[in-house]
This record gives C-alpha cells, structure tokens and sequence, in this order.
C-alpha cells in the first residue's frame, strides 16, 4: 500500500475515538498514512465501553436483517485473526473468548419463541443446535432448573470492548498515530464541495480526507449537507461480581429479556434495555429491575452476587439497524464508518479494512456495497 | 372501497379500517415499510417509550404528517398514572386522542376495569377524545361509551399472544349494541383474525405483535390489510345462514335426462 506521505490523499483526520474510529485510524496508519484522531471526551469511553462485546453474529438475526446477517457473519470470522494481530502490535489482551453462546427458554411460551427464532437463523445459513433443557444444565449447571429448551451457537463468542478500546489507542499510537482527547470537531473546513480540513473552534486542521466515526452524535457535525440517519438507542447495562474461580456461566448466555455475558476476571456483564430516549443519560429503577429481575429468572445464583457497576450507551442506530460505510453524499472526500447500532464491536475488523480500502486505493469491498449512505436518498418513508 | 365507506371516531374520517402499533420491529426501515404495506392511518405509539426529544431520527419525527398519532398510556397502572402520561402526551405530540391502557398485572396484562372508567372519565372531562383498551365485556363496553369515550376496544385475546379472537359471541355482542365505534384490540395473530373480527362487526382492528414479530413483517402487513378489508366488505355484503344439510349450488331439477 501507498506510503507516500506526499500524495494528496495521505492526510487523515478522523472524527470520533470509539473502536470504530481508532481501528480504521489504526490501518491507515500501519498503511503509512499520517492519521489524527479527535475525540471530545477520552477514546473509548462511549458506546465502545458501554457494549458487551458479544460476536453474537448469529444468536441476535432477526428477521429483515438478511443483509446485515453475511456481514455480521464476516466480521465474526475475521476477529480471531484481528485480535491476534492487535494483541502483537499492542502488547495488550482483548479477552477474545470462543465458548460458543446459548440462547435459553424457560416457559413454554419461551420455547415457542426460540423455535421461530431457530428455524428462522437456520433458514439463513447459521450453524446451531437444538438442545434439551437437560443438556442445556449440562453445559451450564448454574441456569434455572425449569430452562426447557436453548439453542446453542457455537461460533458466536465475546471479546472485552474495554481492553480491545485500550489496545487499538496504543495500536494507533505506536503505528505512528496521533490522538488528541478533549477536542470538539465544530465543522467540517471546505473548499466547494471539498473537503479540505476539520474546524476545531477557531483554528482549522487541514486533511485530506476525512473520517466520520462518531457514533451515535454522527448526525451533529454541524455542515452536513445529508446528516446520516443515525439516532442514540440508550442501553442500561451492569455488572455483578462473580468468583473467577468458580464462576456461574462459562458461555454468554441468552435468557428471556436479558443476555449475561462472563469475563474471565469474574465480571459477570448483564444487559441491555432498548430505549428511544435521545440522550437521556440517566439509569432507571424500571431498567434495572427489568434487567436484574430477568437475570435472576435466567441464573438464580446471581442472588448472592454483588453488583460490581451500573452503566448506560447510546448505540448509534441507523433505520435499518445497519451500519453506513461509504463516501458521504454531497462532501467529497468524507468518509462515513457509523450507524453500527448493537454491532459495533462486532463489525469492528471488517469496517476497519473495507473503510482503510475504500481511503487507500478506491478499492469497495463486495461485502459492504450494500451498506454506503446511497441506500436512504431518498428516504423511503411511509 | 374504503373510500366509500370511512371509519368515523369523534367526527374524523379514516380510508383504512386498520390501526397499527409501532412497537417490537426489526429496525424503523422495516416499521416504515411495514405502516406503508399495511394502508394504516392511526398508528398507536407508547407516550412512555417514545423519544420526544425531537432529535431528527426518532420514530415520531420519521412519521410526521404521514399517519394520524394515537398516543397510548402503555405501562400505566394507575389512574394519576395514567391521566399525567395522557397530558404530556398532549402537550408532546400536540394530539387530544388518548389510547387509554390501565393495566391490571404483568402475567395477563388485562386492563384494570375499576381504574379504567374512573381515568376515562376523568379524561373525558379534561376534553381528551378517548379510546379505552378494555376487556371483552358488554357491560364495561357500555359503561365507557356512557362517559364520553369515542370508542371502546375490546381485546380479542390477551396482548401479544396471537390467539385470536377468543370470545366471538362477546364480540358480535359488542358491536350489535354499541353506541360508539368498536376497535377490536389485541390478541390478533393472523390475517383471518383481523378478517373474523370485521365480520363480527367491528368498525376496525389495532394490531401490532402479529405484523412486528412476524418473519416477514411487510408482507404480513400487507395482509392484515387485506384481511380486514375482505372481512369489511364480507359484514357488509352479508353473510348466508348457516345450514345443517349441503344444498347444490345449481339448479338440480329439470335437467336433461331427469
């Protein structure tokens, strides 16, 4: 790849340190390029800490997602890969972990439920496994006796979004890249219909090109002739602390209403409420009863457990719930990586290199053509 | 069709005889899709679950001037409950319609009847046009309607479960007596559900679960439609009486050869 820092293109700047931000800021600038990444708050500390990190590429299909499913599927399949890499360049642990994930019923109702979701990810391809409540309690002998039936998934694993968040930052910066925290892009610096730089208040970084990877605050650049359709969804989430040497899962698991996912410290991760809220950055005593309420229907151990942290995010939902990867309309020389909704972390390797692709040689990775700002001009509302 | 024969709820025409609940899809493209296939002019939308922050690409702004917004008390358990969620809904979404749900308990979640003629009428009084979610009951159903409300919507089952219209004969009750348009509600699971009840005699069905958790929302959309147009058209058209014995479809006497 080109290592010229002299070509016309070399220049990167880069709005937003979430995961998304820092892995593509990460490629270009292995690539040679010269990459300044700005984030208002700290890297990482939005909806790359809040997620769970589960590669639940499988597991969480739902029906209208067809599309987003192969690219999901993709992604799963290039983390081992990324992680082994990013592990070398950073010297840190991402906690990639590959038990498998199980989707569990408990009512007979729950199982009617799990059965259409099963046919359904069959029907698409995903490999799974139909399993007995017995054979359930086998795998995990912590769950709620009456589990009746789950689904196990045995390529959907979890990685720590905390320390893979950490490990990109030292990646980037030890590939050459600079990140500024507690700076606020406030525009986007034009020649016509160019872009020539990011405004950072009263002075102007000049780039050549420019990253877009600012989760769900996307749509707040002001000077975006077309702000991708891109909304906070809040998530409560929390943790309970369980004994790393005998913890209560081995697999993350699925239950109605809740998904538990364990940490090799012990961290037992419990989320997610789905909320249309905007903003609003407030935990809810009905978001926490709900989640504690179906976690202890799912795993009646945790009763015992103490609760380690209680948190929020704003998934950057897109109206499809798929990401939007491509050349912004209107901007030249924009580059937009956001909309990744629940799957950031997820679809972390892949938007990494097709977005790092796309910037160095021109090149659309197959994989992603589906999903370029294109697909909502014009809005096919109601 | 429809054009010839609107729904009328407090003195507002609708061409399309379907309500439809925005909660439960996929994504808001395949919710967008799906309100477009189904013909829908109200939609229902939880006050409580709603983002009224006005930020661009929330649900209300997406549907803005498109459908007519009935706004719902969904998660209201009591009467102050539900009389404050109704007057932010207001205020918010700038509407006097006020699906009024009081819900009884979590297991069966069946509305509370005793705070649901209190709050109905407490909001009738505050000049709301109210549409209550109610049991399958003549008795509630004509009690409500004494107190001003619009309409009465008797569920066909408890919310969510797709069993369809469990009570018919409550139902054909309902609306042979009923002084205010009946909005079957809840319980629907399928297009020939939404058919059976229009035939029974309701003026239109609100459904939501059965379109958003199907496989194919859109297309089930789209045949929620036609199901309760078919069944429209059917109660209008009249159905035959219901015979013991086969009776042939042609003439069977003087034929050639008899």
């Amino acid at each position: 790849m080109s290592t010229d820092l002299n070509s016309p293109r070399s220049r990167i700047a880069i709005i937003g340190g979430g995961i998304i931000g820092l892995s593509i800021g990460w490629r270009l600038a292995q690539a040679g390029l010269s990459v300044d990444l700005f984030e208002r708050d700290q890297v990482g500390q939005s909806a790359s800490r809040a997620a769970a990190g589960m590669l639940a590429a499988a597991v969480e299909a739902e029906p209208g997602e067809q599309t987003l499913v192969p690219l999901c599927v993709a992604s799963r399949e290039m983390w081992p890969a990324f992680a082994q890499e990013l592990e070398a360049a950073s010297g840190l642990p991402v906690g990639l972990r590959q038990e498998g994930t199980m989707v569990v019923a408990l009512t007979r109702d729950d199982v009617e439920t799990l059965r259409s979701n099963y046919d359904y990810q069959r029907s698409l391809g995903l490999e799974m496994e139909w399993l007995t409540g017995a054979a359930a309690k086998e795998r995990e002998p912590f769950l709620n006796p009456r589990t009746a039936a789950a689904v196990y998934s045995p390529r959907d694993g979890q990685v720590d979004n905390r320390l893979a968040s950490a490990a990109l930052r030292v990646a980037l910066e030890k590939a050459g890249g600079r990140i500024h925290e507690g700076v606020t892009v406030t525009g986007l610096e034009m020649a016509g219909s160019r872009v020539t730089g990011v405004r950072l208040g009263d002075h102007v970084h000049a780039a050549d090109q420019v990253v877009l990877a600012a989760g769900a605050w996307s749509r707040l650049l002001p000077g975006l002739p077309v702000p991708p359709p891109v909304r906070p969804v809040k998530g409560q989430m929390l943790s309970l602390q369980m004994d790393p040497a005998a913890p209560l899962l081995r697999h993350v698991v699925w239950g109605p209403k809740c998904y538990l996912v364990p940490r090799a410290d012990g961290t037992l991760i419990v989320g997610a409420t789905t909320e249309e809220k905007g903003f609003d950055n407030q935990m809810t005593a009905g978001g926490v009863l709900a989640l504690l309420e179906a976690t202890w229907r799912t795993l009646p151990g945790v009763e015992e457990l103490p609760i380690k942290e209680m948190w929020h995010g704003f998934r950057p939902g897109c109206r499809d719930d798929a990401p939007i990867l491509g050349w912004a309309l209107g901007v030249e020389g924009l580059m937009l990586a956001t909309g990744h909704h629940r799957n950031g972390i997820l679809l972390t390797p892949i938007t990494a290199d097709a977005v790092a692709a796309m910037m160095l040689t021109g090149h659309v990775d197959e994989r992603i053509r589906a999903f370029g700002p294109g697909r909502f001009a014009p809005a096919r509302a109601a | 069709m429809t054009h010839q024969d609107p729904l009328k709820i407090a003195g507002k025409s609708f061409g399309s005889r379907l309500f439809l609940g925005s909660a439960g899809y996929p994504n808001q493209q395949v919710f967008l899709d799906s309100l477009a296939a189904s013909g829908a002019e109200i939609l229902t939308v939880s006050v409580r679950r709603a983002d009224l922050s006005g930020y661009g690409e929330g649900l209300l702004d997406l549907v803005a001037g498109k459908v007519w917004l009935l706004p719902n008390t969904a998660g209201c358990a009591t009467v102050k409950d539900a009389v404050l969620t109704a007057q932010l809904a207001r205020e918010a979404m700038d509407t006097n319609w006020i699906k009024l749900e009081l819900i009884g308990d979590r297991e069966t979640l069946y509305p509370d009847v005793e705070q649901l003629l209190r709050a109905a009428d407490e909001l009738v009084r505050d000049g709301f046009t109210v549409l209550p979610y109610c049991t399958d009951d003549p008795i509630v159903c004509r009690r409500l309607a004494d107190v001003g409300c619009a309409a009465v919507m008797p569920l066909g089952a408890p919310i969510g479960t797709g069993l369809g219209i469990l009570n018919p004969y409550n139902i054909e009750h309902i609306c042979r007596t009923s002084t205010v348009p009946v909005v079957l509600d809840a319980g629907i699971g399928t297009a020939s559900d939404a058919a059976l009840a229009m035939e029974l005699g309701c003026d239109a069905v609100l459904l939501n679960t059965a379109v958003s958790k199907s496989t194919d929302p859109v297309r089930m959309a789209a045949a929620m439609r036609a199901g309760v147009e078919g069944g429209r058209m059917a109660r209008l058209a009249g159905r035959i009486p219901k015979r013991l014995r086969a009776e042939a479809s042609s003439p069977e006497l003087g034929l050639i050869g008899t």
